[in-house]
């Protein structure tokens, strides 16, 4: 039997789909991993990005903990951080993936804020609007698109990472992946294929899902301007 | 063997502290397999990528209907993540150096091309106009003018590519291939043993700091003139 006969038929016993630790429970649990570290990385680097674009400051900040997270491996915080005090269990593979979701958040939030024309800023002070009123009224209406876009990168960044977390028996798809891998090529091969599949497809799927959720909260006379070029804060990072 | 690296000899510190001389003493041997591994893998990865990345923005910057499909390429590749990409080139290439190699340049190449890319579009058109008033001719042009301005976004990608890649190295663990991410995987899945995922750890920000030192002096010996600026 070769590799693909044996992915699709793994891919087609109904129980590889509806067993507690089948496709549908893991997808489940590896969307709620992912949502809740994304979750967890809005509260915190939202109000933090917004703020620093509002007082114009920490833009190096920035740049550094970009830089910081990029060299340090998704696998160590995944081992390190459940022999702490956070304990075993989920708490410690959603705070290690929310970690990573900060860069893009904060990055995005910043230069959303920082992009708002200086000219429309002056306008709403000059009309008597205070620090928080400007903020709320006027540069995080027109930040929303560079949040939507930084919400997009760090979700599909956090949907793909969570995969990792089957390296420390965490949960989510990448289980099936590693379990594949412990039987060995030669009997699971068809199962690290049909799981590797998997992943592709829903990280696939959601980046197109919010590409297009982006592009509804983007305000159609910005639409045209596009993505701009990645900086050092912005570029992705390697999953 | 390199999944079972820290495993044959399980607990040299049984006090298991997060960091131990005793460990790094007595296990100088897997330690130094980790490191020739993990840089065997990045310097590699990293070579490759550039030879293939560089020429391909050239020609993204020169073909211009070839910029969107390239970008769109890489987006998509970025989406992907690694451990689903060793899952579908594990099977069809086996467990071995070349499968981590392969999605090691994959990843590596994306930094690469799009950061040259950045680089060369950032080339003043009037530049280009004057040298081609000067006679200069299309390779003269790239080698001499195009290269040399776009320098700084090479560098950025190679930087960028060179530290995630050492990063990305311990995913490799999967198909036995993941230099010091054996030693912090198999240190976890093993009694929990915190000297030997520190020692990994503190290994892969060490190495990821080295490179792309080097790198940063590399670009002040070609740059000489952009030594006043910070990088």
């Amino acid at each position: 039997m070769n590799l693909w006969e044996q992915t699709l038929l793994w891919l087609n016993d109904p129980l590889n789909w509806t067993n507690p630790d089948g496709i549908l429970a893991r997808t489940w649990e590896h969307l709620q991993i992912s949502a809740a570290a994304v979750a967890l990385g809005c509260l915190v680097a939202w109000p933090l990005g917004i703020w620093l674009g509002h007082i114009g400051r920490g833009g190096t900040l920035i740049v550094a903990v970009a830089n910081m997270t990029r060299a340090m491996p998704t696998v160590a915080l995944l081992t390190i951080f459940p022999l702490t005090f956070i304990g075993f269990g989920y708490p410690p593979i959603i705070l290690a993936l929310a970690l990573f979701a900060i860069p893009p958040l904060l990055a995005n939030a910043y230069l959303g804020v920082r992009e708002v024309d200086a000219e429309v800023r002056d306008a709403a002070l000059g009309m008597g609007l205070s620090g928080r009123q400007v903020v709320a009224r006027v540069e995080l209406p027109l930040a929303v698109p560079y949040l939507a876009g930084g919400f997009r990168t760090a979700a599909v960044q956090v949907v793909a990472t969570a995969t990792l977390a089957a390296f420390v028996n965490g949960g989510g798809l990448g289980m099936i992946i590693s379990r594949g891998f412990g039987l060995g090529l030669a009997s699971g091969g068809g199962q690290v294929l049909a799981g590797g599949l998997i992943v592709i497809v829903l990280c696939l799927a959601l980046e197109g899902l919010l590409a297009v959720g982006e592009r509804l909260v983007t305000p159609r006379p910005l639409r045209r301007a596009g993505r701009r070029a990645g900086s050092a804060a912005d570029a992705p990072l390697p999953l | 063997m390199p999944l079972l690296v820290g495993w044959v000899q399980p607990l040299d510190d049984p006090r298991n502290p997060w960091f131990s001389w005793e460990y790094v003493r007595q296990n100088t041997e897997s330690l130094t397999t980790a490191l020739k591994q993990h840089v065997e893998l990045t310097v590699a990865a990293v070579l490759l990528a550039a030879a293939i990345g560089i020429p391909l923005a050239i020609l993204a910057n020169r073909v211009d209907w070839l910029t969107g499909p390239i970008l769109a390429f890489s987006g998509v590749l970025y989406t992907i993540p690694s451990l689903a990409l060793f899952a579908l080139l594990g099977p069809i290439l086996g467990l071995t150096f070349q499968t981590v190699l392969i999605g090691l340049v994959l990843y590596a190449l994306l930094a690469i091309v799009r950061n040259a890319l950045t680089g060369l579009r950032q080339v003043p058109a009037g530049v280009l106009d004057a040298a081609r008033g000067m006679g200069y001719g299309s390779l003269a042009l790239l080698w001499r003018i195009e290269l040399p301005l776009a320098l700084p976004g090479i560098l950025t990608g190679l930087r960028i590519a060179t530290v995630s890649t050492v990063a990305l190295v311990t995913v490799g663990y999967i198909v036995g291939f993941g230099g010091f991410g054996n030693l912090i995987i198999t240190g976890f899945l093993f009694n929990f043993y915190k000297p030997q995922i520190m020692a990994g750890t503190i290994g892969c920000l060490a190495l990821a700091l080295i490179f792309d030192l080097i790198l940063i002096g590399f670009g002040r010996l070609v740059m000489p003139w952009a030594r006043r600026r910070t990088t």
